[in-house]
């Protein structure tokens, strides 16, 4: 590890948190009504859209008929682009010509991206068609971010309500997210990205002579707009196959520090959305405070084991020195390794460098930030998930010191634990199940690269990232089989909706409560004690239900490296 | 119940908890507790592989030492389950011999029934109906629950509330309900019976703590939705253990497939969780206060505002003398002899309050002196008492306008500053008595309610707690206010009527609080029923009774508090075990997880941080562990964990303390003897 290296995470990760408070006030301003400067310039606009899809934009909605139209929005969405995928050929806006998709890739690109998962088993230079990029994965990067957004702010409005059963309107929600969150934003660093040299055109491909005389085609395309609201999404899912590797997404230092701050922005704003909701500065500071830690430790472990490097290249071939093996030289190692926590603690699933060829330890922090999903997590998931952590923390503290679990003055009782439970199950069902059958079938083991262990965490790696909705892929694995298509596709969509609609139900119960109010028995959840309590239960019930798996994936391939012992 | 009945465990009992846990080997009852059912289908699982080790495929030889190793998991588990069985049983047990213990009084009652004609005729007490009319004369027992409707006479309630004191009962007021199986001692009553068979107080009480009427509380439901939860995790991540094995070329037998899930799963709260609840049903019956249900012991833990009449439950029921005020020109030590002199031979609380507060101040008098003196004592129709001495000097205290007109009669004249002191006192709160020597006024005596000792202390511990207090009084708000500050409470209802704790209740649930309170007439009733505790006195009205969740059969409204510690330490306790039980599984994963791939993966061995001697004996002290722990906790599971009141987060610090960082290296610990044990008996390669 550098000096500059250091310096350079910790101070990309203190920009987040400074951008981050401002933006965190702002978006509660947008959803409790409050009027911005923003207001003459959206209403109107805003105003225009209720009336064109038909919406009363006074009428609320309870926890039901909110999940309702999300679901339904979702489901039609879904259908819209894997119509799109399985036409693009024959539809216009193909300089290139672009084949069709086939139903199985077609169905896993479509649940991938309704879902901001953003996995692709398609490299998108060859395989998507301009109006693919454009009315299929930016499109959807945009409403999917936002889906994720209402929904984090429809389960919080469930906690502060009291004795209620509205939760919000869902398309005055959607709506607002896109015109006074995501549009303004994206636009901003799409210019942004453009002047730092991101290329922004509908032109095909150009083919270019080289200094040798040869001939190369360098695939281009509107990159700028779909990397803007990749990163400020948590969509993860790149123009090209290299994804934020690419010189054209991702050219240079500076855009990368953008890609990682537009990534971290939202989640971590909705910390502070979140605790402006619940009139509770502590407790946003205290999440705030081990979360990050978290990520910085994520960051720092990946670093120092990309900065020792592979001991066994200098056993064998006497190379010292960091693990530059998928990494680009122009981010540098202090760099990557910040881009490979932050994007699976955001879940956002870009990569500036190939997770396959990081150490195994380095490895093993992308697979457990993905199996937590509460580093912040994805853009309205993240809290969700973070919620749903706190319910089942404020359960087992509250029985310990002796009174009934209350979270935010409401009570929590067998309906909220089973709901959460269930959310809970989600992960080690998505995970656990398809990796052992993919391990064990022909189909599975056909597509692994690598033999061993390392093997078993590529397959272990598609399922968590598929499962924790992140979509970035420990490459190696040959996703795009109908085998895998149809499996993650699977994955991805329990992983997304299971427990949407699971803390949906539950924002539901906890709204018709009526608030307690706050007394000295009461048991704070804004201090660092029970902040620790929160980690351990994170921890216990996030990653050690997949020790087993970890053990003889990433912790065995280390433990064989450090030992001098090479898989044949 | 008697109270000595059943406090430790018994020889007998131990034995009958012993043959009730092989009884409860029934997989339909074993199925109510899902962690603990997983057990026992993997003994199940494991006592046919050790018939035959190559039943669910597999090729082990007769000397792979698979079958040994298999019986040998198929024994710990069958004692993981009696272990659970064995807690619950138990704990089951003590309320069972209660229960006996009041089934005796119940037996063999006869009763003299009314007929229409007006004549008695005897019948068996199992035939009484409700509104029925009974005849109980001295040395009769009470053949049913009911009100009196004629009829004064104490009676013997020694056999349900253990108290040998007979109690007054008779027809009208708040004293009117007696409960079946109780003895008359004196005079005869005529009974309405207000309870139809098995419906009977005495009933509801032998179903109470006998378990049988229990039903899971609401944060019990909860955490065994979350205990479920885990279960079925732990059932996925062993499941897909095996394919990952055969990816790496290893193979995993079916026992030690088991053996790993039943270390995961939470079986040490699994085992505990309802040997827990009914333990605490147990402490609060112990404290003679019947629970209807174990959610109202519950409740009692979350509450926050706690209602409590002032007289009898702050202040002791009489009023002591505080304090001696002299008026006219007589001095303080004057009057002090006089008024200690008129209540020599008084032998009222009150009297005896004088001649100490007199003593006190450094009067006293030798009573021998004053044999000869007559004592007139107090009368409804005087309003005074006191000496008439020898030489006819008539020495009296009273009422300020009784002792007035008694000296206006006499020809005497009243000091002009009686009537401004007086009210002073009035004011206060306080009771002013006037002491008079013959036509002379000497002054007054300051008659004050006493707080009860402790209860100050006990408000502090209950504010830390965060539970108010509302004192509830018919005095005015002057006195109301002043005993408040006294006692330390947090609010009053001063001129109370029934109505206003109503509406204070209901109040305080439309904030989202919850309210416990005491009451005993039928006027407490309706809010009883409101309040989410509601305590009643054993003495109190059948409508009273009927009304709370809660009966004191001490009749001592101060056990609120009591009851609110035990609703806490009964939600504290399982929190604490689950916490144990939960932190246990990283030790147990580091024991078994390096075992299982000791040969596919040598390197992981790394991982053998407790250095146990092999893969079988890591297997087996883990799993071994997880049976011990069981019994080891059953007397933490009864007691209850230790409550001292304390601010919630610094609760949770020293929990996590002890139950979680030492639910993580207790096992390390454990496991590792247990290794070591193994390996002495030369077990550890079986």
């Amino acid at each position: 590890m550098t000096f500059s290296g250091v310096v350079g995470i910790i101070t990309v990760v203190a920009l987040v948190l400074i951008l981050s408070i401002p933006l965190g006030g702002y978006i509660h301003r947008v959803f409790t009504g409050e009027r911005s400067w923003f207001e003459p310039i959206f209403a109107p606009f805003e105003r225009l859209l209720y009336r064109l899809i038909g919406v009363n934009p006074k009428v609320e909605m309870d926890w039901k008929v909110y999940i309702k139209s999300l679901l339904i929005l979702n489901f039609v969405m879904a259908l819209f682009v894997y119509l799109v995928f399985r036409l693009q050929g024959v539809l216009p806006l193909n300089p290139d010509g672009v084949p069709s998709m086939n139903w199985a890739l077609a169905f896993n690109t479509a649940a991938s991206f309704v879902s901001n998962t953003n996995w692709q088993s398609y490299a998108g230079e060859s395989s998507m068609s301009y109006l693919g990029q454009m009315v299929a994965i930016t499109y959807l990067q945009f409403t999917t971010a936002a889906t994720g957004v209402v929904a984090a702010i429809a389960f919080v409005r469930g906690v502060v309500a009291n004795r209620s059963s509205s939760l919000g309107n869902f398309w005055i929600d959607l709506i607002k997210v896109h015109t006074r969150l995501l549009l303004p934003l994206a636009v901003v660093l799409a210019i942004v990205f453009v002047g730092l040299g991101v290329p922004e055109t509908l032109q095909g491909a150009a083919s270019v002579h080289t200094l040798q005389g040869a001939s190369q085609i360098i695939s281009r395309g509107p990159v700028a707009s779909l990397e803007a609201i990749k990163q400020l999404g948590t969509n993860g899912g790149g123009y090209f196959n290299a994804n934020s590797a690419h010189p054209f997404e991702n050219p240079s230092t500076i855009t990368d520090v953008l890609q990682i701050l537009a990534m971290a922005l939202i989640p971590t704003a909705l910390i502070a959305t979140f605790a402006r909701f619940i009139k509770n500065r502590r407790q946003g500071v205290v999440l705030y405070v081990l979360l990050t830690s978290t990520l910085l430790i994520g960051a720092f472990v990946v670093y120092a084991n990309e900065a020792i490097g592979n001991p066994m290249l200098h056993h064998l071939l006497g190379l010292s020195g960091p693990n530059m093996e998928g990494k680009e030289v122009r981010f540098g190692v202090g760099l990557s390794s910040l881009f490979t926590a932050a994007t699976t603690a955001f879940t956002t699933g870009a990569v500036n460098n190939m997770h396959d060829s990081l150490m195994p330890i380095s490895g093993l922090i992308p697979l457990l930030f993905m199996m937590f999903n509460t580093v912040f997590g994805g853009i309205g998931a993240g809290l969700l998930n973070i919620l749903m952590f706190l319910v089942i923390t404020v359960f087992l503290s509250g029985l310990m010191v002796g009174r009934t679990p209350e979270i935010f003055g409401k009570k929590i009782e067998a309906r909220e634990i089973k709901l959460a439970t269930a959310a809970m199950l989600v992960h080690p069902f998505v995970i656990l199940i398809p990796t052992a059958v993919a391990l064990v079938t022909k189909a599975g083991t056909s597509s692994i690269l690598n033999p061993g262990l390392h093997g078993l965490s590529e397959v272990l790696y598609a399922f968590t990232s598929a499962a924790a909705n992140n979509g970035s892929a420990f490459a190696g694995l040959n996703a795009n089989t109908t085998f895998y298509n149809v499996l993650l596709g699977l994955v991805i969509m329990i992983g997304r909706y299971v427990s949407i609609v699971a803390m949906f139900a539950m924002a539901g119960s906890l709204a018709k409560k009526a608030v307690i109010p706050e007394s000295v028995g009461t048991l704070r959840t804004d201090t660092y004690a029970f902040g620790g309590v929160f980690v351990a239960v994170v921890v216990i019930v996030g990653a050690l239900t997949f020790f087993p798996a970890l053990a003889i994936g990433p912790i065995g391939e280390h433990l064989q490296m450090w030992a001098g012992h090479l898989t044949r | 119940m008697a109270k000595s009945s059943v406090t430790t465990m018994s020889g007998a009992m131990v034995s009958r908890a012993i043959v009730d846990s092989f009884k409860k080997l029934d997989p339909r009852i074993m199925v109510k507790s899902p962690v603990m059912f997983v057990v026992e289908v993997g003994f199940v699982i494991t006592l046919l592989l050790s018939f035959d080790p190559n039943l669910f495929g597999g090729n082990y030889g007769p000397h792979s030492g698979e079958r040994a190793f298999n019986i040998v998991v198929t024994v710990i588990l069958f004692i993981t389950v009696l272990f659970g069985n064995f807690a619950e049983a138990i704990a089951e047990g003590r309320g069972k011999a209660q229960a006996e213990s009041l089934r005796k009084a119940k037996t063999d009652l006869s009763a003299n029934r009314k007929k229409a004609d007006g004549s008695y005729e005897t019948v068996a007490a199992t035939t009484l109906r409700k509104d029925d009319v009974v005849r109980v004369i001295a040395g009769e027992m009470i053949p049913a629950d009911g009100e009196v409707i004629q009829g004064l006479g104490s009676v013997d309630e020694s056999a349900i509330t253990g108290e040998s004191a007979a109690v007054i009962r008779g027809a009208g007021g708040d004293f009117s309900s007696v409960t079946g199986g109780t003895k008359l001692l004196s005079d005869e009553l005529i009974i309405r019976v207000t309870a139809n068979p098995g419906e009977s107080f005495l009933d509801k009480m032998i179903g109470l703590v006998e378990g049988a009427s229990r039903q899971k509380t609401p944060n019990e439901l909860a955490l065994s939705v979350l205990l479920a939860g885990l279960t079925l995790i732990f059932l996925i991540v062993v499941d897909t253990l095996e394919p990952m094995a055969i990816y790496v070329h290893g193979k995993i037998d079916v026992a030690t497939l088991i053996a790993l899930l039943v270390c995961l799963i939470p079986t040490t709260i699994g085992a505990l969780l309802s040997a827990i609840g009914i333990a605490g049903m147990d402490r609060v019956i112990r404290f003679n206060v019947i629970a209807k249900s174990g959610k109202a012991v519950e409740a009692a833990g979350d509450v926050n505002t706690l209602i409590l009449d002032k007289t009898g439950t702050i202040t002791i029921g009489n009023r002591l003398a505080s304090e001696f005020v002299a008026v006219g020109r007589h001095t303080e030590k004057e009057l002090i002899e006089l008024a200690v002199l008129s209540s020599l031979f008084d032998e009222t609380p009150e009297g005896r309050s004088v001649v100490d507060l007199g003593k006190e101040k450094g009067v006293s008098f030798v009573r021998e002196k004053y044999h000869d003196a007559e004592n007139v004592e107090f009368s409804a129709d005087t309003r005074m008492s006191g000496l008439t001495l020898v030489d006819g000097t008539m020495v009296r205290k009273g009422a300020v306008d009784a002792i007035s007109r008694h000296v206006i009669e006499r020809g005497g004249s009243i000091p002009e500053d009686l009537r401004e002191k007086t009210d002073r006192i009035a004011m206060e709160g306080g009771t002013p008595l006037a002491v008079v020597r013959e036509k002379e006024i000497y002054g007054l005596i300051y008659l004050k309610d006493i707080v009860k000792s402790g209860m100050r202390e006990r408000f502090e511990e209950l504010r830390k707690m965060g539970i108010k207090t509302v004192m509830c009084t018919g005095d005015n708000p002057l006195t109301a206010a002043t005993i408040a500050k006294e006692a330390g409470v947090d609010d009053f209802i001063a001129e109370a009527k029934p109505e206003d704790k109503m509406r204070l209740i209901k109040e305080e649930q439309a904030l989202g609080k919850l309210v416990a309170m005491s009451g005993d007439g039928t006027n407490d009733a309706p809010a009883l029923a409101q309040a989410d505790v509601g305590l009643a006195m054993n003495t109190g009205t059948p409508a009273a009774k009927e009304a709370g969740n809660m009966v004191d059969l001490d009749s001592d409204p101060t056990k609120l508090i009591e009851v609110v510690s035990i609703g806490k330490q009964l939600l504290i306790t399982r929190g604490a075990i689950t916490t144990f039980s939960i932190a246990n599984d990283v030790a147990k994963y580091f024991a078994i997880i390096p075992a299982i791939f000791l040969y596919v993966l040598p390197q992981l061995g790394a991982l053998n941080i407790m250095a146990l001697t092999s893969q079988r004996s890591a297997i087996l002290s883990a799993l071994i562990f997880n049976a011990v722990i069981i019994p080891l906790l059953i007397p933490l599971a009864m007691k209850g964990v230790k409550y001292r009141p304390m601010s919630a987060t610094s609760m949770l610090m020293r929990n996590i303390l002890l139950y979680g960082i030492g639910g993580v290296i207790a096992p390390f610990v454990g496991i590792k003897l247990i290794d070591i044990i193994i390996t002495w008996l030369g077990m550890a390669n079986i």
